[in-house]
């Protein structure tokens, strides 16, 4: 699995194809949800109570993540804890070995995205199969996923085709055929497979139990064909009581497809049971930091870690909207990634990326575990700011405010100022702007890049206050 | 240290918390299960588990059950589950498998799974299978076809009332799977496409008066 991606705005926004594709799918996934939330006239409250659901496991995670761990063990499972990807490999690895497992099947899981796992796996000489049709054909083009719950969003049927004529020797153009061929080639592997591995929609406290939300039955066969069953979860998934799941799906669906229920949902606690003819005869949970212990010391942000991955915001976001998903640099795209990502990678290595939205708000709007995402770009952009202020590096910027703030400050020699500036502006048309018809030396380094897409209006023959004025004066 | 003293280590660092310190009760349960009668929970299930795209049968009695169950067939091969509400429909579909390899094979190879299910959700249309040695996982699973036969009485209202039933899922299974409809993709340019792993058909009997 490809890691790192270059990022490529440019390309994105001048396909006009790709446009069509996100704008497509994620306006239909918007009207999807925006109808199936119209049906539930009590539908706010429920986002209030997953949110403070989520805050109270949240701020006492060391409870819930020791009653987990009991009760899986109390059903006969077995918990691992592990504190980035490397241990999630090697834990998986020496079981493979001890079990001469080879072949294993993976229903849809971020987290395990998030670790490259199928890349340490297949390194050592084991086979790791995606299952569900999107990340399948993804596996098959070496790619990650483009959106949270749409994973093949940008490819369209022919690139499907290339794909599987390349890799499969198939050419079929129609979706429903393409679906079948992947059908046949994955049946095939999920009653060989030795080990499937799932992620987890939630991991439910006071059951042990791991739930699973699809709409294939990939990740059924995943954990009921197999006789290993390995699920991963980001410590941040659990809820406290199985009880809780009554408002937590009802709400994931919706958010994500616009589904009343998706078509399955496993709660999965722990092997089969000794009466029981079929299912996995062992249960593995390995709950994974990988980071997320870093934002939950952060009191202010921690928020970020209610996210339950519906991908409401990505669909709704007009910047994901224009750049896709390939141009954020994790896994997570869209608005949660633009606060997952710095808070889990160190706000230096992708500082762009907080100031990559417009703070229209409607992410936080739809978000069914109301975290306030706006407000986490803000507090993202003051560490921005506060690490360069310490680092020296916007000094240009900083006079540019000071003398700014000097202005405002100062009514009058602020509309000198645009007096001027009015005067100044070459004539011509209002709408065209003016900043990029100065000189080049008047517009240096970051000013010529801000100016690439967008410039100032014209500044009015007379200002508003100037108008004011005369108003009263009438 | 381990793993496991290192994480929780690192929890209760960042929480400012202490092994042992208290912890208030979470908040509330919010379960809410509005007054409806069998009728209207038979036509709530039928609204919602027709629209997307499943098969529904409603039958006075036992008897009936297994004609409608042999229409749908008409003339499929099946595989059923150890469902005993099967047997008291007189069902006399190849069933009683105790192993796990015939089982698998079997599901394999059979057009169709039939399974009964001790609940179903009125409000979204769905089934509610717990894994037991009455219901195998497989039977409702690898076959391209399922049908469900289960009593009126079973269908609740909605998931909360579920979970008002069974507050702990884990006492009585290692796998409760809620089905809601036939399995579906929408990978491929947002084309909705039934089948991809699961049934592709879902039909559901129910038999009214019990």
């Amino acid at each position: 699995m490809a890691s790192t991606y270059p990022i490529q705005i440019d390309k994105t926004v001048h396909n006009p194809l790709l446009q069509k594709a996100i704008y497509t799918a994620t306006g239909r996934l918007i009207d999807m949800r925006s109808a199936a939330v119209a049906t539930v006239p009590n539908f706010q409250e429920l986002r209030t109570q997953a949110n403070a659901v989520k805050k109270h496991t949240i701020e006492h995670l060391d409870h819930y993540l020791e009653m987990v761990e009991r009760n899986v063990e109390g059903h006969g499972g077995k918990v691992v804890f592990a504190s980035d990807a490397n241990e999630v490999a090697d834990f998986i690895l020496s079981l493979a070995k001890q079990k001469g497992a080879k072949l294993f099947v993976k229903s849809k899981s971020m987290t395990s995205e998030e670790i490259h796992l199928n890349s340490r796996l297949e390194a050592h000489n084991l086979e790791a199969v995606e299952t569900d049709l999107g990340e399948y054909i993804l596996q098959l083009a070496d790619e990650r996923p483009y959106h949270i719950i749409a994973p093949a969003l940008h490819y369209t049927r022919h690139d499907v085709a290339k794909i599987f004529t390349e890799k499969l020797g198939r050419s079929e153009t129609e979706p429903s055929d393409q679906a079948m061929i992947a059908r046949g080639v994955l049946r095939q592997k999920f009653l060989d497979a030795d080990i499937g591995i799932t992620g987890a929609n939630f991991v439910v406290a006071d059951s042990g139990a791991v739930v699973v939300v699809e709409n294939e039955g990939n990740a059924r066969l995943t954990h009921s064909a197999p006789k290993i069953h390995i699920a991963i979860a980001g410590i941040e998934k659990i809820i406290p009581r199985a009880q809780d799941l009554a408002v937590f799906l009802a709400l994931l669906g919706r958010s994500a497809t616009g589904q009343a229920m998706s078509v399955y949902t496993s709660f999965v606690s722990g092997p089969k049971r000794p009466t029981e003819i079929d299912g996995p005869d062992e249960f593995y949970l390995i709950l994974l930091d990988n980071g997320r212990t870093k934002v939950l010391a952060d009191e202010g942000k921690r928020e970020s870690l209610y996210c339950i991955r519906c991908g409401a915001c990505l669909n709704h976001c007009p910047v994901y909207r224009k750049i896709g998903g390939h141009n954020y640099p994790w896994v997570y795209s869209g608005p949660i990634g633009a606060i997952l990502t710095p808070q889990f990678h160190g706000i230096d290595k992708d500082p762009w990326l907080p100031f990559a939205s417009s703070l229209c708000g409607a992410c936080g709007e739809v978000c069914p575990v109301k975290i306030d995402i706006p407000r986490v770009l803000l507090e993202l952009r003051k560490d921005v700011v506060e690490a360069k202020t310490a680092a020296g590096t916007n000094k240009l910027e900083h006079m540019i405010f000071r003398l700014w703030a000097w202005a405002m400050k100062r009514p009058k020699a602020y509309e000198r100022l645009s007096k001027a500036a009015a005067i100044a502006a070459p004539r011509g048309d209002a709408q065209s702007g003016w900043i990029k018809d100065l000189p080049g030396f008047l517009a240096p380094g970051p000013v010529a890049g801000w100016l690439q897409e967008r410039d100032l209006p014209r500044p009015a023959s007379k200002s508003f206050r100037e108008l004011w004025r005369e108003r009263n004066k009438k | 240290m381990s793993s496991r003293e290192a994480m929780l280590g690192r929890v209760r660092t960042a929480l400012g918390r202490k092994q042992a310190d208290p912890v208030p009760a979470p908040p509330p349960l919010r379960l809410v299960v509005p007054e409806m009668h069998t009728a209207a929970r038979i036509a709530s299930f039928r609204e919602r588990f027709e629209a997307l795209n499943g098969k529904l049968r409603v039958v006075p009695t036992h008897a009936d059950a297994r004609v409608a169950v042999d229409e749908i067939l008409n003339g499929r091969a099946a595989i059923a589950s150890n469902a005993p509400f099967l047997k008291d429909c007189g069902l006399t579909i190849p069933t009683g498998f105790r192993d796990r390899a015939e089982l698998k094979a079997a599901c394999a190879t059979a057009p169709v799974g039939i399974t009964s299910a001790p609940y179903a959700l009125a409000a979204t249309g769905t089934l509610v299978m717990l894994s037991s040695d009455e219901e195998q996982r497989l039977v409702s699973l690898l076959p391209p076809a399922h049908i469900a036969v289960i009593p009126a009485s079973c269908i609740l209202v909605n998931l909360d009332e579920l979970f008002m039933r069974v507050p702990l899922p884990a006492d009585v299974t290692s796998a409760l799977v809620f089905i809601t409809g036939p399995s579906r993709t929408a990978d491929i340019e947002q084309i909705l496409v039934r089948g991809v792993h699961g049934p592709g058909e879902v039909y559901v009997v129910i038999v009214e008066g019990c």
